[in-house]
Parts: structure tokens; sequence; C-alpha cells
């Protein structure tokens, strides 16, 4: 048993170490939408490597960083609402790559796979993947924490107080491309903002800090894939659900605890 | 002359075919209090903007001295109830390669008032509170610039004039260049050494007692608004006038008003 559960949970865990304090930025920058559209697109990403015949997980990689600095771009103009934007492409592209799937009859995607994740799947492989993916995201935040966080509280201020605004929101929006990319073998494209939001926000109530708050949801993100993981394990239930579940679970535990410290 | 620090020329800028600010030019000095005053939608944020290069120009040249540093206090600030930061944080997270002497910060967060602040979340503050937290982050990295966009916004009257009175202390302390949005002649006046009345072009430029008699003002304000600067210019005057810092015969230019 220890054998079959130890990679995936130690995937599990390595992407919840990165959801994390990536997850804080989107929940102060509001950008949970956004994490929607890249996740939804992460499966036409799917189906463009199958027709490309190149890795699926790079081919999700290229097409979300794309996409992602495409948003970037278009929402900086503001040509039109940011929401309108965002909401036509999330479904359309989920759209799109739910049909280019099911043209091929042979089936090579396991389509079930794909939007709601088979953690148990993951083998030593994918870890490779996973470790440089997280060590690298978790890397660049460490290093442009400050800016990025002052870019997050005004990028007008940061960018009067020199700091290049511009690179910030490229950096975050490609960040979180990476982390989606990854964590789709996880909890599927269907459900990766959670993993992304949920921790976050019910570290929110424990913190006092913005580090603090990206701790916490580590630790709080960590929890809920080994508790996933045990529910899917004993009672069966599919694990990117499970994982979820546990997550929303110690949401609503956070907000229904008393305050025990003003935040 | 006292050093230029930034100065813009010709300034254009549009938003889809409707022009926001033409033909705009000014010329900010160290140690002078400018003040921007102008009717709603006159172009003041758009013109401190794209001074400080958050906004693109579609013609004319913004001109910097080298390295400058340039304080800035935003209107007000969005921040999301879900970031934990308290004041000392944001406070913290200003500071930058030249920040002020100890003794001069201690002198400038008193003057601010935050004291009792520092461990408040940013997004209880009241407005008030949040423009003085917002000034003293301005001042952190020993600006020689300083640009104030409305820095009495949701300060009650009392507190404005000490806002004002404030500001001319940080002018005299640190010897900046500043650059200020207003709504109100009444106050500014007394802590301005030049006026540029701003309405999509400038309409005129000078030393308050000039502005306030101009006719453009007095069609934009009425007489009783133009008046004000006058009155409170006197007083002015004097108090500067004392210390040398004011630069006579600045020049004062009217313009056909459409």
């Amino acid at each position: 048993m220890i054998e079959l559960l130890l990679w995936p949970w130690l995937g599990g865990m390595l992407i919840a170490l990165t959801t994390g304090p990536l997850g804080s930025f989107m929940v102060w920058r509001r950008m949970a939408y956004f994490g929607d559209t890249l996740a939804h697109a992460a499966l036409l990403g799917v189906a463009l490597g199958w027709i490309l015949q190149i890795n699926l997980t790079l081919a999700v990689v290229i097409f979300c960083l794309l996409l992602a600095i495409l948003l970037s771009t278009l929402m900086y103009q503001r040509i039109i609402a940011a929401d309108t934007l965002l909401g036509i492409l999330s479904h359309s592209s989920l759209a799109i790559g739910l049909v280019i799937i099911s043209l091929f009859n042979d089936q090579p995607v396991d389509l079930m796979a794909m939007l709601f994740g088979d953690l148990l799947a993951l083998g030593q492989a994918d870890m490779l993947w996973i470790s440089i993916s997280a060590i690298g995201v978790l890397g660049i935040l460490a290093y442009f924490w400050q800016p990025l966080l002052n870019h997050t509280i005004s990028p007008e201020l940061a960018h009067v107080e020199g700091v290049n605004t511009n690179l910030m929101r490229t950096l975050l929006f490609v960040l979180i491309a990476l982390v989606i990319a990854i964590a789709m073998k996880v909890v599927g494209v269907l459900l990766i903002t959670s993993l992304l939001i949920i921790p976050a926000a019910s570290a929110r109530r424990l913190s006092r800090t913005p580090e603090q708050m990206a701790i916490w949801a580590a630790v709080i993100g960590s929890l809920a894939v080994t508790g996933g993981m045990a529910l899917s394990w004993f009672y069966d239930t599919p694990a990117g659900p499970s994982i979820v579940m546990v997550a929303s679970g110690v949401f609503f535990a956070m907000y229904l605890m008393p305050k025990w410290q003003r935040t | 002359m006292p050093e230029s620090l930034l100065s813009a020329q010709g300034l254009l800028v549009k938003q889809g075919s409707r022009s926001l600010i033409h033909d705009v030019s000014l010329d900010l000095q160290a140690g002078q209090i400018t003040t921007l005053i102008g009717p709603n939608g006159a172009g003041k944020s758009t013109l401190v903007r794209t001074l400080l290069g958050l906004q693109k120009a579609n013609a004319g040249t913004v001109t910097k001295a080298k390295d400058l540093r340039i304080g800035y206090m935003p209107q007000k600030l969005n921040l999301e109830s879900t970031l934990p930061l308290t004041v000392q944080r944001f406070l913290d997270l200003g500071l930058g390669k030249h920040r002020l002497t100890d003794a001069t910060y201690a002198k400038m967060a008193s003057a601010c008032r935050v004291a009792n602040l520092l461990d408040q979340p940013m997004q209880y503050l009241s407005g008030g509170e949040t423009q003085r937290v917002l000034l003293l982050r301005a001042l952190l990295n020993s600006p020689q610039l300083l640009i104030l966009d409305e820095p009495v916004q949701g300060v009650d009257i009392g507190g404005q004039v000490a806002m004002y009175e404030l500001i001319v202390d940080i002018r005299d302390q640190l010897g900046c260049g500043i650059l200020m949005i207003s709504h109100d002649l009444h106050m500014v006046a007394a802590a301005t050494d030049q006026v540029i009345c701003l309405n999509q072009h400038v309409c005129c430029s000078g030393h308050p007692e000039q502005v306030s008699q101009d006719p453009a003002v007095i069609e934009l304000f009425g007489l009783q608004g133009a008046s004000a600067l006058a009155v409170y210019n006197h007083q002015h005057n004097h108090h500067h006038d004392s210390h040398g810092t004011i630069i006579p015969g600045q020049h004062h230019e009217a313009c056909n008003h459409d």
C-alpha cells in the first residue's frame, strides 16, 4: 500500500505547497476566474498536443503559457470587460477541447482523468515534472516576493517606486499557467482553481501578514491532499473531488470557528 | 533659477478620439509647491498619471532630472480585505535604497501621526488615516519630487488645514519640489508657490494672486472662489518671503477660452 500511495502523495503535497502561496496571490488579486479560464483551456491544450503528437504535459504548459500572455495583454488593454473576456475564453476552450477529444474514436485520452484528476495514477516519471515545476515556481515567488506584493497592493505605487509592473503581471500569469498545467494531474481541469483558492481563503483567518497566509495556505492544502487521499483509499471515492471536499471542509470550519485572532 | 526637476512640453493625451488633456506644458522646480486646480473632468489626474509614466502621452515629452526620485501619493488604495497587511508592513514594503535618516523619519512619522496606527490592518483605516499613511510612504525614500493626488480627500476641514501645513513643512524639511492636485482654492493658496489652472489645457498659471485675477479662473470658479486665492495668498506671501523661497516674477499666461 505504501509504495502505491507514496508517489501520488508526494506529488500532491508538492503541488499543495506551490498552490498555497500562489493561490494567496490569486485571492488577493481576485483572479479566481482567471485561474478557471486557464484551467479550462488546459483541456484544449491536451487536445492540441494530441493532434500535434507531442508530450501532453508539455503541450498543456505551452498552451497555458501562451494563453496567459495573450490574456495578460488583452486584459491590460481593456478592449472588453475582463470577466466577459474570461467567460468567453473559459467556456469556448473547454467546449472546443471536449469536441476535439471526442473526435478521436480510439479515445487516447482518459477524459474523466482530465476533468477530475487521476492522482493515484501518478508515477515516478511524473514526479520529475512536478518537482522541477514546484521548485521553480516557489523559487521565483520567493525571489520576487516583495515586488509582487507591492504590485498586488498598488500597481501604480509600485511603478513609481521602480517595480517593473509588466514583468510582475506577466510573471504571475505565467506561474499560474505552469501550476495549472501540473496540478491538472491531481484534481483535473474542473477543480484546479479550488486547490488554488480554497486553502488560501481558509488561511486568511489565521494570518496577520501576507507571508503567514501563504504558509498557512500551503499547510491547509497539504492537509486537504492527505485527507482526500485517505478518503479515497478507504472509501474508494475519486481522489480529486475528495481533496477538494476536504479543503472546503477546512474552509467552512475556519469561518465557523470563533475569531481568536483579530486579523 | 532653482533646478528643474521635471518638465513637460505640449502633452496630449487622448482616450479614443476625445482628448483628455492637450497642449499642457509645465515645469516643476526643487523647493517649490505647485498646485494643480481645475473642475472635475479637467484632466488633473490624467496629467499627473502622464507625468508619472502611468499613462502614455499621444504627443509631447516629459523630461525628468537624472535619477529623479519621485514620491507618489495616490488618491486612494483599493485593497482587498483578503490581504492581511498592517500599516507597519505597508510602510516597510516601501523602503528602498534612499531611505530617510532615522531622525528625519521619526520626525515625519510623528508629523503624519501614524504611531498609533502601526498595528492596524490597512483596511481598517479611516479616509484621513489612510491619506496620512500614504503620505508617509511617499516620503520614505527621500523624494526630490513629491506628487500628491488630492491629498486631503476624505479629510475633514480641520484636518485639511493641518494636512496643508504638513505639506509645507515637508517641503521646508526635505527641500523637495511638490506637485499636488486640489479641488478647493481656499485651502491651497496658503501653501502654494505656483498655481496651474487646468481645464483640458492650461488655462493660466502663475502665482496664486495673479491666477485669482485671471478672467478664465473667475469664469471657472466664480468670483468668490477665485478671490479666495488672493485673500489667503497674502498671508502665504508674507510667510515665504521671510524664508526667501519665493521666486518673484512668475510668468503669467492667460488663454483664449472657448
